[in-house]
């Protein structure tokens, strides 16, 4: 059976919307790293700069270089340019530039890539100053029709206005003659106690289309002649394809090829995706799942737990003597923490839409760094980078599954090359995604405590043995054996990732042990696992020494005042120490990751049968400046409904050397009767610039299981909780 | 030869039986705003209307599908986007990537339909679709408007 009719093809209706299409006029800024202060036009339109274009209509397009992909940095990018710009909001829009033009112009617009809560947090500096160079080309091109100095001219909501005369001209209206005006050379930003547009909380640009079924994701594209694909990598991570018997399923419906990936995957390409799925389901593959074939979760654990007590290991932050003080110590307090394998588990599953020649190869694909998916398509193309481009969709969620890999580019782009010009659209089955990720690193964590006889915490010893991402991923990253980014929240005092407490003997290390499992940087990365190790560790070195644990907490902070400032709103929003309700208990946790300061308390009761129900969690975000509030609000709460997944749920366990869980049923993820009540607080301290999307996760876990033992007496050490039982006799 | 009732047109849909009929609105039909999110009726991006009652439809045989049985899908809810659930959805700014969002405002639709004024505790119990942007405490706020506003019902 055929498709019913299809629709434009999905290049034209991506690039429908490009303001340099549609004939309007771009400023051109010079930023450090772009070689170019006038650059060449987007298509065909002659441009001044890379990030502001007004239509003689007024409206105003934004260019955005990440991805949006549900966290809200279209609209937050778009209100500091738009803030400098000094533009109407309600004329606002937003357009993506591709990879290509990208690599072609020199990195105009720098880093695509939107992963680690950098979306705002460090290209703020830049596309302010993009909106702030527009702007004062604006005034100089009205100054100069009026033949005014332009120091008599000022601008606000879209209309430039000499003050003096009482004259008055809309950007739309100049913007042709601003363009061909030359960027000046500095430009000064505004305070941002000035702000008008940023830093409050505007509604989203992009909600209208998500609430009737037209935004369209890369699962959704059409294209003339387009044939759909499903695909089957080994299940075996390293094992390859032996054999496979295509004459058993040539005849289903609508199957047109079946063909080979690489040396390990096999794809069938149909009319539809759902003939790809069922034939492909039919086919006979052999595979020879070679070394992995006998890992299991208990093999890699034994693995792991060797590394607690190996002599070897990378120091990541060490101060006094640790060795000495345990040994020295009135009393010693040790616990060993685990945390297994998680799949990002977006709910758009990965897919791409590819289109080769022998001249030219297109990419159109959700991804968290367009650059790379253009690398992805070029070194799979046989073509050069040149002869390439990606087309950047926006994502059906991201989580860090879509940026530092592109393997799902690879396999379109591969399957595409067998079947030259017809379009391809490759759809994973959520099976295909569960047990094809690039996985949560699985760790374990061996901490002890030593104490004077006066009871004052005098040493800890964190010793971490696992997976390190940096080791799967970029392994020419790794120095002398170390991951840099494996000791996240653990770091010696710092703009980043610092640990928030002075102990006179410390000493944190790690033990390498890398599983064959891919790794991969999910929402949150090191800094989930890291912050649970030590913020129950250090609840439960507070309950041994008798103190509380906000008390305890703080008397190690005196050196810390961001994060314990964070801390005590957390607290105080908390009324940490007022009485609760029967049956309900507290836990507090703080962090710092992602450039932000991060704490919360969660009230939480367990019924006598061992259920859980989390009834509040208060969560502090100090991220420096806050770009627009609502949105933060929604990371915040959104943070912790994957990071209490994360915590309650997210096991993806290993046997035959395969993941074993396929699908929601067996993956569970928190749901909205499980919801609690969230109540985010932002505390921006300003002078710095922090993420949002990802802190707040690192705090979901420690607050809630502190929380249960305070309601129960009982540690989850091994995460997911479902691994602890907390019924009480 | 199957006929569909989808959005109130009567549709030819010429196609194999067991296809599920997410893939038959999606692929046959070509409306692409009901989601493949699992395929086994565990996350709810594929929830359409039958009969004005919340199905999903990805793990349901086009053949157990009747001509006389009425779907709606995302783009049969309203002609512009104007059903109060939709309105409340842009007001509380629900969405974030979006990809769930289609299922998840069909079956709040039809939870108000079938009950205007849920409690707290039918949202939770009737809302199961997934979400792992995290959307839940943006949804609730959303239904539980559009129930103080008294503007769905069975009338």
């Amino acid at each position: 059976m055929t498709s019913a009719s299809l629709t434009k093809p999905s290049r034209r209706t991506l690039l429908a919307g490009s303001a340099a299409a549609a004939g309007a006029f771009t400023f051109g800024f010079s930023i450090p790293f772009a070689g170019e202060a006038k650059a060449q036009a987007l298509d065909t339109v002659k441009e001044i700069n890379a990030w502001v274009v007004v239509k003689p209509d007024d409206t105003v397009v934004i260019r955005i270089a990440r991805s949006e992909m549900g966290q809200g940095t279209l609209t937050g990018l778009a209100q500091l340019v738009a803030e400098e710009l000094n533009c109407d909001w309600s004329k606002v829009t937003t357009e993506y530039p591709t990879p290509g033009q990208n690599v072609a112009r020199n990195r105009v617009w720098g880093d695509f890539s939107t992963g680690g809560s950098r979306g705002i947090r460090s290209s703020h500096d830049y596309v302010r100053k993009g909106g702030a160079a527009a702007r004062t080309m604006l005034i100089q091109a009205a100054a100069a029709q009026w033949n005014v100095p332009a120091a008599e001219c000022a601008a606000e909501k879209s209309v430039i206005t000499h003050k003096a005369s009482g004259r008055s001209l809309r950007y739309g209206q100049v913007a042709e003659a601003a363009s061909k005006l030359e960027a000046p050379k500095e430009v000064a930003l505004k305070d941002p106690k000035d702000w008008t547009i940023a830093g409050k909380p505007l509604p989203r640009l992009d909600t209208v289309p998500k609430t009737n079924g037209t935004k369209i994701y890369g699962a959704d594209l059409k294209m003339p002649g387009m044939l759909n694909a499903a695909i089957k990598d080994c299940p075996v991570f390293g094992g390859k394809v032996k054999s496979f018997d295509a004459a058993k399923i040539s005849s289903m419906p609508g199957v047109k090829h079946v063909l080979p990936v690489g040396d390990t995957a096999i794809a069938v390409v149909a009319e539809t995706w759902w003939q790809a799925k069922t034939a492909l389901d039919a086919l006979p593959i052999v595979w020879d799942e070679g070394e992995n074939a006998k890992v299991s979760s208990e093999s890699i654990a034994a693995w792991l737990k060797e590394g607690l007590d190996a002599p070897q290991a990378v120091v990541g932050n060490q101060v006094g003597d640790v060795k000495a003080a345990i040994a020295g110590a009135a009393r010693t307090v040790e616990a060993v923490y685990s945390y297994p394998f998680q799949n990002h588990a977006t709910m758009e599953p990965m897919n791409a839409t590819a289109l080769w020649t022998p001249e030219r190869c297109e990419v159109w694909t959700p991804t968290q760094n367009g650059e790379a998916a253009l690398a992805a398509t070029a070194e799979a193309s046989g073509l050069p980078l040149a002869k390439c481009e990606a087309y950047k969709i926006d994502l059906g969620g991201g989580f860090g599954r879509r940026g530092a890999t592109h393997d799902w580019v690879r396999q379109v782009v591969l399957i595409a090359r067998q079947v030259p010009g017809t379009p391809i659209k490759l759809l994973w089955s959520r099976e295909e995604d569960m047990t094809h990720g690039r996985y949560h690193p699985t760790t374990q964590c061996k901490l002890v405590g030593a104490f004077d006889k006066d009871n004052n915490l005098t040493g800890l010893h964190m010793r971490i043995s696992g997976q390190s991402i940096v080791a799967g991923l970029f392994p020419q990253n790794i120095q002398n054996g170390r991951d840099p980014v494996v000791f996240q929240g653990l770091n010696p005092p710092g703009p980043e990732a610092s640990i928030g407490y002075g102990i006179p003997n410390l000493l944190i290390d790690h033990a390498m042990r890398n599983p064959h499992v891919p790794p991969g940087f999910w929402r949150g990365v090191n800094l989930n696992q890291n912050t649970i190790y030590l913020e129950c560790f250090m609840d439960e070195l507070a309950h041994s020494a008798g103190k509380d644990p906000l008390e305890f907490r703080r008397a190690l902070m005196k050196n810390h005042p961001k994060h314990l400032a964070v801390l005590n709103a957390a607290a105080e929003k908390a009324e940490w120490g007022k009485t609760l309700p029967d049956g309900v208990f507290r836990g507090i946790c703080q962090t710092m990751g992602f450039g932000s300061y991060v704490a919360s308390v969660a009230e939480v009761s367990v019924s006598t049968d061992g259920k859980l129900k989390i009834h509040r969690i208060v969560a502090a975000t100090d991220p420096g400046h806050a770009v627009n509030p609502a949105q933060i609000a929604r990371q915040v709460e959104g943070s912790f409904v994957y990071g209490l997944s994360a915590a309650l749920y997210g096991e993806c366990t290993v046997k035959d050397g395969r993941i074993v869980e396929e699908n929601f049923d067996t993956y569970n993820v928190l749901r909205l009767d499980e919801m609690p009540v969230v109540e985010t607080v932002i505390v921006p301290s300003g002078g710095f610039w922090g993420g949002v999307g990802e802190p707040t996760i690192a705090v979901a876990a420690p607050a809630v299981f502190n929380a249960i033992f305070a309601a129960t007496g009982k540690r989850v050490r091994a995460i997911p909780m479902r691994n602890t039982d907390l019924r009480r006799a | 030869m199957a006929k569909l009732n989808l959005n109130g047109k009567t549709l030819d849909i010429a196609v194999d039986g067991d296809t599920p009929l997410l893939w038959v609105i999606r692929e046959q039909i070509g409306l692409t705003g009901t989601k493949y999110g699992c395929g086994v009726a565990q996350c709810g991006a594929c929830t359409v209307h039958i009969d004005g009652v919340a199905t999903r439809s990805c793990a349901l045989p086009i053949s157990a599908v009747t001509e006389d049985q009425k779907i709606v899908t995302i783009e049969g809810l309203s002609p512009d986007g104007s059903h109060p659930v939709q309105k409340a959805w842009i007001a509380h700014d629900v969405p974030q990537c979006g990809y769930c969002q289609s299922g998840m405002i069909m079956a709040a639709a039809a939870l108000l339909q079938a009950n205007p004024k849920p409690t707290e505790a039918d949202i939770a119990n009737e809302m199961t679709n997934i979400c792992r942007c995290g959307t839940y405490p943006r949804v609730k706020a959303a239904i539980l408007d559009v129930a103080a506003s008294g503007t769905l019902g069975r009338g």
